[in-house]
């Protein structure tokens, strides 16, 4: 991948601290899984996303490692507690060791 | 198709054809070249502009039968003075996202143009022939059977509601042409040309066979 | 019929003419990587929930929910968990890492199965304990052998 991915994030503006927030976070990306054939017959290399990481105010609150068995633009969905408010960054990393990354705001009451 | 396959059609976080709309959404404003206009300077804003426009194709411009994806390519070439983008290419696909989503939840209209009507019954007549080893026509299991299975899957109706659709076998958005050419390989039939008026005659067809039912696109299908 | 077909494909293996189409991992792979994993530790059966639909449209896209039943705190808390298949090209599909902060040990993702198999996910405790959960998933076109 040479040009940073398109990202979805979904988390809530606003909660209440120490609640359990749900986030859920998608990229574009085909996840070749280096399975498939091209109509010549050869085989399509492998690229996928390897690593997903979350973290808030700096700090890594999940983190997901990814594999071939991952479906095409990927979706994951994962909770957080709400203990401040702050900066939430979602990191795809790829198998190349590119990196593209996200970011939502959480106001914390 | 399953209840989680249309949660996934319903919500546009779980949609991956979101990011085509957004693909398209950053292409609607971009200047191909300097001298060649952004969609935009025509035809302002796509939300507002392109509502209800993908509901009416396929459709005679200037006497040629077009659908949305050669409406587009005819922008490209004679208003951008740009190369048409190739069929199922993502500028194309991110392209017919970005307006048919603007018709989502408007009824499919019936195209009543005199000068169609004998590419509608073309359609007609293709979608009730049959076709490739298999030989059988899509009347035979789109008219006929559908609601029982094949292959444990369910035969849907058929209706072009929803294109271009994220299809979880191509784990990819593609266009209605593309489901058809699956279709006919399926039935071991050899397939029309591309560029050929079999595909819009069929699709004229389609559309008018699914008139006033409601555009879900971009949809998500197994 | 999952089974004559591995038993088959073992013993085109030990004659030396394994078909060239790609070998799909069988439980033995998973149970490999699995160990790998675990080490000589127990695993205990209990705790680990994994939510497939037990009939696939599509393997291509699968939800996939896991839950492990954790109070979540400082110390009693999920440290990891592991999603491997029986049944695809090669076993592995996700793992997650946990912490204190996560407020509730899950996570949601769509994944590919090839073929009709077992699931299994393995979740690692913040005292070092394995469990392990499974679901067993009937996939009716396959994702990763299909080409169009």
């Amino acid at each position: 991948m040479t040009r940073p991915l398109r990202t979805i994030v979904t988390a809530p503006p606003q909660a209440k601290r120490g609640q359990v927030i749900t986030v859920r976070a998608s990229a574009q990306h085909p996840m070749e899984n280096g399975f498939r054939h091209n109509e010549r017959g050869q085989r399509i290399e492998r690229d996928i996303l390897t690593d997903f990481i979350c973290l808030y105010n700096g700090i890594e609150v999940f983190r997901a490692k990814l594999h071939t068995g991952i479906a095409a633009n990927p979706l994951i969905e994962f909770n957080t507690l709400a203990v401040e408010s702050g900066e939430l960054s979602f990191e795809w990393r790829d198998s190349g060791g590119l990196s593209t990354i996200a970011k939502a705001r959480i106001e914390v009451i | 198709m399953s209840l989680q396959t249309k949660a996934m059609q319903d919500d546009p976080t779980l949609n991956p054809a979101t990011f085509w709309i957004m693909d398209g959404e950053s292409m609607w404003t971009q200047k191909p070249s300097p001298q060649s206009p952004a969609c935009s300077e025509c035809h302002g804003q796509v939300n507002t502009n392109m509502k209800g426009v993908s509901a009416t194709f396929p459709k005679s411009v200037k006497t040629r039968l077009l659908n949305l994806d050669g409406q587009i390519n005819q922008c490209r070439t004679t208003q951008q003075q740009q190369p048409a983008w190739p069929l199922e290419s993502k500028s194309l696909l991110s392209m017919s996202v970005l307006i048919a989503n603007q018709s989502k939840g408007m009824p499919i209209v019936a195209n009543q143009q005199p000068e169609t009507q004998a590419a509608l019954k073309a359609g007609e007549a293709l979608f009730k022939q049959r076709m490739g080893h298999v030989n059988l026509s899509c009347a035979q299991c789109h008219d006929e059977r559908y609601g029982m299975r094949l292959a444990g899957s369910t035969i849907p109706q058929a209706h072009p509601t929803a294109y271009p659709i994220y299809r979880l076998e191509w784990q990819t958005v593609g266009s209605l042409q593309r489901r058809l050419r699956n279709c006919m390989n399926a039935v071991r039939a050899q397939l029309f040309e591309p560029d050929a008026q079999e595909w819009l005659q069929l699709e004229l067809y389609l559309m008018w066979r699914a008139r006033g039912m409601l555009v879900e696109s971009p949809g998500v299908r197994p | 019929m999952t089974i004559q077909r591995r038993d088959c494909l073992a013993w085109l293996s030990t004659i030396g003419l394994a078909p060239h189409s790609m070998a799909f991992a069988s439980t033995d792979q998973a149970k490999q990587a699995i160990q790998i994993l675990v080490g000589d530790q127990t695993i205990q059966t209990g705790r680990v929930i994994l939510d497939i639909p037990p009939l696939i449209e599509n393997g291509n896209s699968v939800v996939m929910t896991l839950r492990v039943e954790s109070p979540m705190t400082e110390q009693d808390h999920v440290k990891s968990v592991h999603v491997l298949a029986e049944g695809n090209p090669l076993p592995h599909i996700l793992s997650a890492y946990f912490t204190p902060r996560s407020g509730r040990a899950q996570v949601m993702s769509r994944v590919r199965l090839a073929e009709n198999q077992r699931v299994w996910a393995i979740a690692q405790m913040s005292n070092g304990s394995f469990w392990q959960g499974y679901a067993d998933t009937l996939v009716t076109t396959s994702a990763c052998t299909e080409e169009r």
